[in-house]
């Protein structure tokens, strides 16, 4: 076959596969795709997965994209190489996407090809009633079927999906089980008989890997953390979290909720935290700005909280099931006042799942409220991670917190929660405990938690209890890691990232400095507070700086500047719904180069198209303003 | 509940900080009953947390011994549902007014009671906004003028008691801030029913409510127990709950002989010990069949 350059990569050096698979919400697209991600998985492939989808219940069009490798993949990478098609839709919009070496895969009983398939692409045409007979009306085995042929594809063995089989169906009967291995196995001899080999640089056997839902992972998490009251409002894409800490609940001695609104929720968690219990609820845009009033409530009675904001498409209902990062100013500016609160944005799904019981510690070392902004593309992308990865102990440190009294305790003791020290952090009595007695409010309060709001106003007082509060901002910087640049100090072009994207611009860097373009990165994970020293040391020090960004407005590097004074040479960003692909990025950086100061990206692939052309489009991803 | 018998009297319910109500106020006498209640019911002040919003009823629990959270307008319910979720063996008693729970709050006052959370309410319902000054609240009388209705209040007045009864709710009473015997009667009784507990009581604004004064309730509320209501009959606490007029009923109105199971006592993670006394984080065992299922 002969070798083809496209987006940069030589075919003959590929490391990876990327399979998407596509079809109608419906059509069995996530689950066909989490059963190869898992096949994979269990034979030590590398897998990062993302699915692109529509807020229906039934039609539309979800394309669920995996990228295996030998190593672990960090994005879902830009291109297909196998495409597995579930409906005429998907065969009509991605057909012309399909790489040089790659692979159409269609049930040829239902389904036609729109036009012949791109140059050095073979296709493999999986006639559901010749393959399989007894299928009859039962559609929904042609995915067998083109799991079957793919798995023979990517050099996997048969035996994976049969046992994936027998565990899917076992409930269901020896006859399904039956016809289900018939039809894994047709689809693999087909795929076998009727095609050039294609040369699968995967090497299943390795170690098994843990496949997890960033979702999972923020629950996992909590559950490691200790979390013991998990209340939410469904909404996507933050509903995962809840579906996991439901079905885990009573294993795990955790109540799990859901209540009226997010209003509830928080207060909720709120009040349990009071009570010295930790609590944690996850939401989206929408249900956290119902939220913002009781996060300055927690800031203010100083207790500590976990509130997760999964960010999708904004404003309002926007795009429920699309992936930006456009909540940072609002997470900012959530809540009335000037008060304390660590904002953090995991940059990956295995991070998300570190992260948790790592900002309860800090949540309860500082007793305020914690936000964890998540996105689309980490709660609901997939990957693999060794399983020793997330078997750990978190250290659990809950700052000073007294849950008992001597017996001895004077009941009519006296206990100022609220006791001005240099840290600004004061003991924290849980209500049930003698001898501690407190009210805790709303309104702004004395050390001993009298209110001065109404009656009591004084001027002197105020000021030395904000001045407390605000002293413990001070004490959580020196908890969090400042972020470090990753690459050489000395490189072309400096690439600014916060959160979920982490793993693109790497990729993206690494990919511009393979290109004679040296670049390197600095990704932001602790948004509020900021260690501005290290980051504007950083800036001064770059070349040339991009920040890179799923939002239209440039909210990320609009924090920068107002956290270091400084503006970066260059924006690229992308707010069409769907993640970063490398190549966009590395365009973007060299349309930077030739003078662009802020660089929109659409995706630009076919497929992403409402009218599918009949020809692709060439190999830049990027649009300039 | 207490079981331990102590010998409490309502001034130990008592806080050192003076109530800043006006003078007359009701909610002096509500705060009154509920001390005396606490103690009649020998229920250690450190095992109690009052929750409240905003509003002037809302001070209260700056001026009750015990454990008090002042929280959000009209969140009262929401966080003393997490504090009794977080630990079963505290007595959690929301206090406010009419505008925090009828008002803002009426969303989670509704499903509080249809969840039946074992918490108190106790509503002090002065039927006006008294902390913004006098504006018109949801159970302010038709034709009612304030500040915000100058022409009169257009809209009719919203009934608590028949919106508790088609909510589920298993212990529904009002009280009187007048009559304190009865107050501290209804007020022990609702302490000890195992669910939601609404008790609205009529706590007269004397500074912004011209309408709704003492006078007024005198003349008119008349005791359930007098009028040989039986609070164990659901259709008969609705029709109670209807009249509003020259007589206006006080006392329970609905107990059921048979209440339903609280969420706390039915949700399997809250048996056993309450969540704040338990371990923190999982088991090995734990971690291993978790990531098992992630293989």
């Amino acid at each position: 076959m002969a070798n083809h350059r496209v987006w940069g990569v030589n075919m003959s050096e590929r490391r990876d596969v990327i399979v998407g698979i596509g079809g109608a919400a419906g059509d069995g697209v996530a689950s066909a795709g989490n059963n190869l991600a898992l096949m994979c998985a269990r034979q030590g492939i590398g897998i990062f997965a993302y699915n692109s989808y529509q807020s229906v219940i039934r039609g539309g069009h979800s394309w669920f994209r995996i990228r295996a490798s030998n190593t672990q993949p960090q994005s879902v990478g830009d291109r297909v190489d196998l495409l597995i098609a579930l409906n005429q839709d998907c065969l009509d919009r991605h057909l012309q996407e399909v790489h040089p070496g790659g692979v159409v895969l269609y049930n040829s009983s239902k389904l036609k090809l729109p036009h012949a398939p791109p140059k050095d692409v073979q296709v493999c045409a999986l006639p559901l009633e010749e393959l399989v007979p007894e299928a009859g009306k039962l559609t929904i085995m042609q995915n067998t079927v083109a799991l079957g042929a793919v798995i023979q594809l990517m050099g996997l063995p048969l035996e994976g999906i049969e046992k994936l089989i027998e565990q899917a169906y076992g409930k269901k009967g020896e006859e399904v089980v039956r016809s289900n291995r018939a039809a894994a196995r047709a689809g693999f001899d087909r795929a076998k008989e009727s095609l050039v080999p294609i040369d699968s640089p995967l090497t299943p056997g390795g170690k098994p890997l843990a496949w997890i839902i960033g979702n999972q992972a923020l629950a996992y998490g909590g559950a490691l953390a200790g979390v013991k009251l998990y209340v939410a409002y469904p909404m996507s894409p933050a509903t995962g979290v809840l579906h996991w800490m439901a079905k885990h609940a009573r294993r795990l001695g955790i109540c799990a909720r859901q209540v009226e609104d997010e209003i509830a929720v928080i207060n909720m968690a709120i009040g349990a935290s009071h009570v010295g219990v930790r609590a944690m609820c996850a939401t989206s845009g929408g249900g956290f700005a119902l939220m913002s009033e009781a996060i300055g409530f927690a800031a203010m009675i100083e207790t500590p909280v976990v509130v997760i904001n999964v960010q999708r498409a904004g404003p309002s209902t926007g795009v429920p099931t699309k992936t930006e990062q456009g909540d940072l100013n609002q997470a900012v500016g959530a809540s009335q006042g000037d008060l304390q609160r660590i904002i953090v944005a995991p940059t990956s799904i295995e991070d998300a799942c570190h992260t948790i019981p790592e900002v309860f510690n800090l949540a309860e070392r500082h007793q305020l409220p914690v936000i964890v902004l998540s996105d689309l593309l980490i709660s609901e992308g997939g990957t693999t991670v060794p399983p020793e990865t997330l078997d750990f102990e978190p250290v659990i440190d809950r700052g000073e917190l007294i849950t008992e009294a001597p017996a001895d305790i004077d009941p009519a003791a006296s206990y100022l929660r609220y006791r001005v020290t240099e840290s600004g952090v004061s003991p924290r009595a849980i209500p049930g405990v003698p001898g501690h007695l407190f009210v805790a409010a709303s309104d702004e309060q004395d050390e001993d938690g009298v209110l001065i709001s109404d009656v009591y106003t004084d001027p002197v007082i105020r000021k030395k209890m904000v001045d407390k509060r605000a002293r413990k901002m001070v004490g959580v910087l020196r908890d969090i890691p400042a972020p470090a640049l990753e690459g050489p100090t000395d490189a072309q072009v400096t690439l600014l990232g916060w959160g979920s994207t982490r793993g693109v611009i790497a990729e993206a860097a690494k990919r511009l400095t393979d290109e004679g373009i040296t670049a390197n990165h600095l990704q932001i994970k602790f948004l509020v507070p900021f260690h501005a020293a290290e980051v504007s040391a950083i800036i001064e020090s770059a070349q040339k700086t991009i920040s890179v960004e799923n939002s239209e407005s440039g909210q990320f590097a609009r924090h920068l500047r107002a956290e270091t004074g400084l503006s970066v040479d260059g924006h690229i960003r992308k707010y069409d719904g769907e993640p970063f692909e490398p190549k966009h990025i590395v365009e973007g950086v060299k349309a930077v180069l030739r003078g662009d100061e802020v660089v929109r990206v659409l995706s630009t692939e076919p497929g992403w198209r409402s009218e599918h052309p009949p020809v692709a489009t060439g190999p830049t991803g990027t649009r300039t303003h | 509940m207490t079981t331990a018998h102590l010998d409490l009297k309502p001034k130990d319910y008592r806080s050192e900080v003076p109530p800043d109500w006006c003078p007359g106020c009701g909610d002096f006498g509500v705060l009154n009953a509920l001390q005396r209640a606490c103690a009649d019911l020998s229920i250690a002040p450190h095992e109690i947390l009052v929750v409240s919003g905003i509003g002037c009823s809302s001070n209260l629990p700056g001026f009750f011994r015990s454990y008090g959270l002042h929280s959000l307008h009209g969140r009262s319910l929401p966080v003393a549902t997490g504090a009794r979720l977080g630990n079963h063996d505290l007595h959690v008693i929301a206090v406010g007014g009419d505008g925090d729970g009828y008002g803002i709050g009426m969303g989670h006052l509704f499903h509080s009671m249809r969840r039946n959370i074992n918490l108190t309410y106790i509503v002090m319902d002065n039927e006006i906004y008294g902390l913004t000054t006098g504006q018109i609240s949801p159970t302010s009388l038709t034709g009612m003028k304030t500040k915000t209705t100058p022409e009169g209040n257009l809209e009719p007045p919203a009934n608590p008691l028949l919106v508790a009864l088609a909510a589920g709710c298993h212990f529904v009473a009002r009280g009187y801030s007048g009559d304190q015997k009865q107050l501290v009667e209804i007020i022990k009784q609702g302490l000890q029913h195992p669910g939601f507990a609404l008790i609205d009581v009529f706590s007269p604004c004397v500074t912004f409510n011209r309408v709704n004064t003492y006078d007024f309730f005198k003349e008119r509320v008349k005791r359930l127990e007098d009028m040989g209501h039986d609070s164990a009959d659901h259709m008969a606490a609705i029709e109670q709950a209807r009249i509003w007029g020259d007589v206006i009923p006080i006392g329970i109105f609905y107990q059921s002989p048979d209440p339903r199971p609280a969420i706390d006592d039915q949700d399997p993670a809250l048996q056993g010990e309450p969540l704040v006394h338990r371990e923190l984080g999982l088991s090995a065992e734990q971690r291993r069949q978790l990531i098992h299922e992630m293989m």
